[in-house]
């Protein structure tokens, strides 16, 4: 498919420094176009809201713990503190150039409704999540008859903060039905590198560990 | 008869307070009266002066200029030894070399507010037109009031635009006035423990305070100077009320508990046996050492009176419309005086503006005047948000 695409090389960080960032943070950045105004739904410590600043451009950011916003503002971030379910709706249309949900949206109470809340305040959406149907998730589920944990996803089944997981088919299913236009999608595997573009949605269902979706509004894409 | 103990008399003659009114130990910027300040009450209040305190070098392109705007009782004395008082600046823990408002990269600026006591025009200044004190003729003045006696003072220092405003509890009410009247001459605002109206529980704490001093005897209708009295302890109750709210359970708990003072049981007498009430007296007393019992019923006045979104048909965001300024809003955990969802209505305003805006509240059980304290988590965000605002700003050290 043409929507899986290869991560291009990021510019205005050079090659020496990418290695600080994450991977999916460098993946998103490069999904940004520079001079754009962009709001991180659940921005954590404020890492991928730094790397886009360093790119000149205009980053807030929206996080729920009290530690993670102070943080935040203590680097010199814009960051409120708030909730992705209930404080999105405050803020008004076409608001941003790009909203980004990173490794957020299977934590949201109402994950569709969010998703329409972001394409909403802005133009373009970037959504980030791990894929529930990974293999090491599915093998652990199929042979150990447990609930999967994995380097990225620790938690128990108890005291986990993610009550919405999903797999990459069953995401692009979502945007399908809400309308929303996939214009990129990208698979990343355990260790943040993208996996190779020629290969079939299955494979990327079964071997990316997270998948990156930048989405924008089906009406507005014609 | 059951022993009682009042409040204790205060130490500071009136002469000094009356005298630092009208002839303050700081800098004064007269406006005669070709340059009226023009008050919401339609009054045009000519002359009148404004005092102010700075710290810190204007930088040769004037753009490291920090207001700090004083909340109800504080002053220009912002870093400096008060002279009334003898007691250190109220924020100096905030303000000098290498601290959050760093005087060899800022220069500061705090004025008192008109309305106020230490020698800024207010109802203990001297109304030239008579030759007393002004008392109950001077006119009611309002937060927009101000802040437009504080951009003539401004004006009157060569200052285009402040890098930020700065302020807490009416302070931060000033700040949050400064962004809504004069949006292009304020760069950033760090509005703190602070509210964009006074609620109907803190206009009736105001009122109890009011009508404590008024219903002190030696009042005078507010004609006190002429009857060379002050009403001290109608105004230390009224203080005594007011510290009440800038605390909170918690921490009162935590500081007096049930303790006795200087004894081991109850006295069964209506004397200070508790700490709590003897820490409160002592608030009581010294705070009329320092402060005029008018201008408390002036300076209360006004912030009852203050509500943005009132000014702009009762929607806030509509104040907000697209400004520039940076903003970083602090609120604090126990601060039931302005608590934390008041600061979440300005934040969400500030969002529907587009306006770029950072929200911390801080876990703190000191209540209210916890901005005054030794809060470090607020000093990190203060220092960052001032130095992310510089760096925007393309600041360089002061005096370059």
């Amino acid at each position: 498919m043409s929507l899986q695409q290869q991560v291009l090389p990021l510019t205005g960080v050079g090659s020496s420094d990418t290695g600080l960032y994450r991977g999916d943070h460098l993946l998103v950045a490069e999904m940004v176009e520079r001079g754009s105004k962009v709001l991180d739904v659940g921005c954590g410590d404020g890492d991928l809201l730094q790397l886009l600043e360093a790119r000149g451009i205009d980053g807030r950011g929206i996080e729920l713990s009290r530690e993670g916003v102070n943080r935040c503002v203590a680097k010199g971030l814009a960051v409120v503190q708030g909730d992705a379910d209930t404080d999105l709706v405050n803020y008004p249309d076409d608001a941003f150039d790009y909203v980004i949900l990173s490794q957020t949206l299977q934590a949201t109470r109402q994950p569709k409704v969010v998703l329409e809340n972001l394409l909403r305040i802005g133009r373009r959406a970037i959504v980030s999540f791990p894929n529930f149907g990974f293999w090491k998730m599915r093998l652990q589920l199929l042979v150990g008859g447990h609930m999967p944990r994995t380097e990225n996803l620790p938690a128990t089944w108890y005291d986990t903060p993610n009550i919405h997981f999903c797999t990459i088919k069953d995401f692009v299913q979502l945007c399908d039905e809400i309308n929303v236009k996939m214009e990129r999608a990208v698979a990343l595997d355990l260790y943040g590198r993208p996996l190779r573009l020629n290969l079939p949605w299955w494979f990327w269902n079964m071997f990316g560990e997270q998948g990156v979706f930048l989405l924008s509004r089906a009406e507005r894409a014609r | 008869m059951t022993k009682v103990q009042s409040i204790p008399s205060p130490s500071v003659h009136t002469e000094e307070r009356a005298h630092e009114a009208d002839h303050p130990s700081s800098q004064v910027a007269a406006f005669g009266g070709d340059q009226p300040l023009r008050l919401d009450c339609g009054i045009d209040l000519s002359p009148f002066q404004i005092a102010y305190q700075t710290y810190g070098k204007l930088n040769t392109e004037r753009s490291n200029a920090i207001m700090i705007c004083h909340a109800l009782t504080l002053d220009q004395h912002v870093a400096n030894v008060h002279p009334l008082t003898g007691k250190p600046g109220w924020w100096e823990i905030m303000i000098g070399p290498g601290r959050p408002l760093d005087t060899d990269k800022y220069f500061i600026i705090c004025s008192n507010v008109i309305g106020g006591c230490m020698g800024s025009t207010g109802p203990a200044s001297t109304n030239p037109a008579t030759g007393k004190v002004w008392g109950l003729d001077f006119p009611i003045i309002t937060i927009p009031d101000m802040v437009r006696a504080q951009a003539m003072l401004l004006d009157r220092l060569g200052i285009d635009t402040l890098l930020c405003v700065v302020g807490g509890s009416m302070g931060g009410m000033q700040v949050l006035q400064w962004t809504a009247a004069y949006p292009e001459r304020v760069f950033s605002a760090l509005p703190t423990a602070c509210s964009t109206r006074h609620s109907a529980q803190n206009i009736a704490f105001h009122e109890l305070g009011r009508q404590a001093v008024m219903a002190d005897p030696d009042w005078h209708g507010g004609r006190y100077v002429d009857q060379g009295t002050h009403p001290h302890r109608g105004l230390a109750v009224a203080r005594m009320a007011g510290h009440i709210t800038y605390l909170s359970d918690a921490a009162l708990h935590r500081k007096f508990g049930r303790r006795m003072q200087n004894r081991e049981l109850p006295t069964f007498s209506f004397d200070a046996d508790f700490q709590v009430e003897s820490y409160l007296r002592y608030q009581g007393s010294s705070f009329v050492e320092r402060f005029d019992a008018n201008s408390y019923l002036y300076l209360t006045r006004a912030m009852d009176y203050f509500d943005i979104a009132g000014d702009h048909n009762g929607v806030l965001a509509k104040a907000f419309t697209g400004i520039q300024t940076r903003f970083c809003v602090v609120s604090f955990t126990s601060d039931w005086l302005f608590p934390t969802s008041e600061s979440r209505a300005l934040v969400h305003a500030l969002n529907a503006s587009s306006a770029r805006v950072s929200f911390a509240e801080i876990e703190t059980d000191r209540g209210h005047d916890a901005f005054l304290l030794d809060v470090p988590e607020f000093f990190d965000i203060s220092r960052a948000f001032l130095q992310s605002a510089g760096a925007a700003r393309g600041l360089t050290k002061a005096g370059q």
